[in-house]
């Protein structure tokens, strides 16, 4: 009873971070063709269970890494929600000072360590994270999120059976959202190979999971992360999911063939947030009301943060000059 | 007239047709937006075995281009950027560029390594990355910068029939400029430099996207009596020494300009070799335009100060022939924010 209890507020918790990411890109989008968020962005709509059940399980201390479609990560592990649309917005008050963008966004307060462009590029600097840990012998997790597609770089192999070898508290988190920009997996990796069957034959514990059911999303997650918090020994878990939007940029892009109008409809019909909410009310975890004060609240927080973005200031020129070297 | 973006796949489907051996791969190449419209076409018409679409997997994929140019395959490899194909470093270097010096020069590696330079919108420190310098600093490598429709077509082809590897880089925003492309079987010689513009009182030495801006440049600079020689380079390994060294005698003066940071860079290197080969026709010091030693920043307001344009070489043409230039007269439509090329250019990508 007890424990039920406490999934239900942490459920609701959840939730609010799903609908957190989901209004905030779809903010974007709307919002994009202003041309004034001039750097490429890769929006997650569709892919908020696992950011946001990642963001409800870890503790802040718990170190995040992740890749170019970031928006839900940084937001999900507590990220500061006016900093990133300024990042995106290219002002000075950005989380990266406006020298990243979209595809470079840190939180250093929360422990969201970085997430760069480069596909597979982080996935050892969270394993190195995750040595550091081991290292300074404390409890802490570090994740690492990747896409599908990373799982094709040399990179990824060698920091798998690098993070297996040393046995370090490292969840990789893949979300399988079953393409590279237009290119599907059919034509990438083998016909019927499932990723983490692959990576717990390298020796790492894994599992795979429906990453539109939030329920489950956080299950498996929350199973990962309190096993490494006890042994200390790598995870990995490949969650599907589907992103809604164009690969990079504010539109839907069903229209150009690389993938059918039935399979978009099909994923959307299978809405995470949509499917999490009939849980809830079933579940009498919340009520009509309170999703609407939800939605509500979050709306105007997002609003408030354009509104910072829009009105802080353009970095001074020098800035571009500024920073190459710790001094 | 044809864009630069079309030149590419003249190229490609006039060497594909000459020759059954040629073949092409990279992330995208078939997809619906066929890296930026220069493959577009290509599958239907060449089919799935020769054209094909790959895993994220560059440096394998290089490796793979290797072995198949060792039995006698062509292959013409794409990336989207310059930037992700840093991960292919190893089998480019390692490999490539050494084969045929390591094993006694019993086997060559004709392979052709496609590379896309971002700008603009925010393409920020991972994006827009010009590291032909990397390139032209490894013996065993051919590295061609083409900024003209025609020379990219040229140059691709040539590049498809060298027997060795060469990196062909282009710019982003060259890809819809137009320009006369030749029909049929046309080549551009590797490492010949072309001659856009004839002057005597300065040279200017440009490849890629700085070839157009210092065109832009000339027309004011000319315009108040000072006349320019330009060299679009169009191969940066090997460079075309004797027609820079013929115009430096001529002129007396150099301007090099570079889409690259300037340590170490290929104008570095033009200055350096200018110097020793030049020394006694210098009028002053040959002099570099490049980019700062930083990595590019996202942010709008930094790029504007981060880029060198047409008026930081008509600043520097003027101060070198100590003149005063009157910039009022460089008229660019300018009716777009300076990171774009021109307003058909939106990203994101
Ligand atoms: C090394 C490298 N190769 C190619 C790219 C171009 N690129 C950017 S995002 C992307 C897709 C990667 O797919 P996936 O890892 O599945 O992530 P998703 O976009 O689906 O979330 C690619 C290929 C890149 N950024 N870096
Ligand atoms: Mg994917």
């Amino acid at each position: 009873m007890k424990t039920a209890k406490k999934n239900t507020s942490v459920f609701v918790q959840m939730y609010q971070l799903m609908k957190k990411i989901r209004i905030t890109e779809e903010a974007i989008a709307n919002r994009y063709s202003q041309w004034k968020m001039r750097c490429p962005t890769h929006l997650c709509s569709g892919q908020e269970a696992v950011a946001a059940a990642v963001g409800t399980i870890l503790r802040k201390d718990d170190f995040v890494v992740s890749m170019h479609r970031a928006h839900g990560h940084y937001l999900g592990k507590g990220g500061n929600l006016k900093k990133m649309l300024a990042e995106i917005h290219g002002k000075a008050g950005g989380c990266s000072g406006g020298k990243g963008g979209s595809m470079h966004l840190t939180d250093k307060s929360v422990n969201f360590m970085g997430s760069t462009a480069i596909v597979g590029g982080t996935i050892p600097i969270g394993v190195g994270l995750g040595l550091s840990i081991k290292l300074g012998k404390s409890n802490q997790v570090s994740v690492v999120f990747l896409g599908d597609g990373a799982t094709e770089e040399g990179v990824f192999y060698e920091s798998v059976n690098f993070a297996a070898v040393k046995k370090l508290p490292v969840l990789f988190i893949c979300e399988n959202n079953l393409y590279s920009v237009y290119s599907p997996l059919s034509v990438r990796q083998p016909v019927g190979r499932k990723i983490s069957e692959m990576v717990n034959s390298i020796g790492i514990e894994s599992e795979h999971g429906d990453g539109n059911n939030a329920g489950e999303v956080y299950d498996k997650i929350r199973r990962a992360v309190d096993a490494i918090r006890k042994d200390g020994l790598p995870r990995f878990l490949e969650f599907a999911t589907y992103r809604w939007r164009e690969h990079c940029g504010p539109n839907f892009d069903n229209d150009i063939g690389y993938r059918t109008e039935e399979e978009f409809e099909s994923w959307k019909r299978r809405d995470p947030i949509v499917l999490f909410e009939e849980k809830l009310l079933t579940d009498k975890a919340i009520s009509k009301k309170m999703i609407e004060k939800i939605e509500a609240d979050i709306q105007k927080e997002v609003d408030e943060a354009f509104d910072y973005a829009a009105s802080s200031d353009f970095p001074a020129d020098a800035d571009a000059f500024d920073g190459l070297y710790k001094n | 007239m044809t864009t630069f973006a079309e030149a590419i796949t003249d190229g490609y489907t006039q060497a594909m047709e000459m020759d059954k051996s040629v073949i092409c791969f990279g992330l995208g190449i078939d997809d619906p937006k066929g890296i930026f419209g220069t493959t577009l076409g290509l599958k239907e018409k060449f089919g799935e075995e020769r054209v094909f679409d790959v895993p994220t997997s560059e440096n394998a994929l290089t490796g793979i281009g290797i072995g198949a140019s060792l039995n006698g395959i062509r292959p013409v490899m794409s990336h989207q950027r310059l930037d992700f194909f840093l991960l292919a470093m190893d089998q480019l270097v390692n490999n490539a560029a050494k084969w045929h010096y390591m094993f006694g020069s019993q086997s060559s590696v004709p392979i052709t390594i496609r590379l896309i330079v971002g700008r603009g919108w925010g393409q920020g420190p991972t994006h827009s990355q010009n590291l032909q310098a990397w390139f032209a600093h490894v013996p065993g490598l051919k590295v061609v910068m083409p900024s003209m429709a025609a020379d990219a077509k040229g140059l691709l082809l040539s590049s498809i029939f060298d027997d060795n590897p060469v990196v062909f880089i282009e710019h982003r925003w060259l890809h819809n400029l137009k320009g006369d492309v030749p029909a049929g079987d046309y080549r551009v010689p590797i490492g010949k430099a072309q001659r856009l513009r004839k002057g005597s009182d300065i040279s200017i030495v440009a490849f890629s996207y700085m070839t157009i801006e210092a065109l832009h440049a000339i027309e004011v600079l000319e315009k108040q009596g000072i006349s320019c020689d330009l060299i679009d380079l169009r191969s940066i390994s090997p460079i075309d020494w004797e027609m820079i060294f013929e115009s430096v005698k001529k002129t007396g003066r150099l301007i090099a300009l570079d889409t690259g940071p300037e340590i170490c860079s290929v104008a570095g290197e033009i200055v350096a070799q200018v110097s020793m080969e030049c020394f006694d026709v210098l009028k002053q010091a040959p002099q570099r335009l490049a980019l700062p030693q930083f990595p590019t920043p996202t942010s709008l307001a930094l790029t504007k100060v981060f880029y060198k344009k047409a008026e930081d070489i008509i600043e520097l043409a003027g101060k070198m022939l100590e003149k005063d230039i009157d910039l009022k007269s460089f008229q660019r439509s300018k009716d777009f924010l300076h990171d774009v090329p021109g307003d058909w250019f939106k990203g994101p990508f």
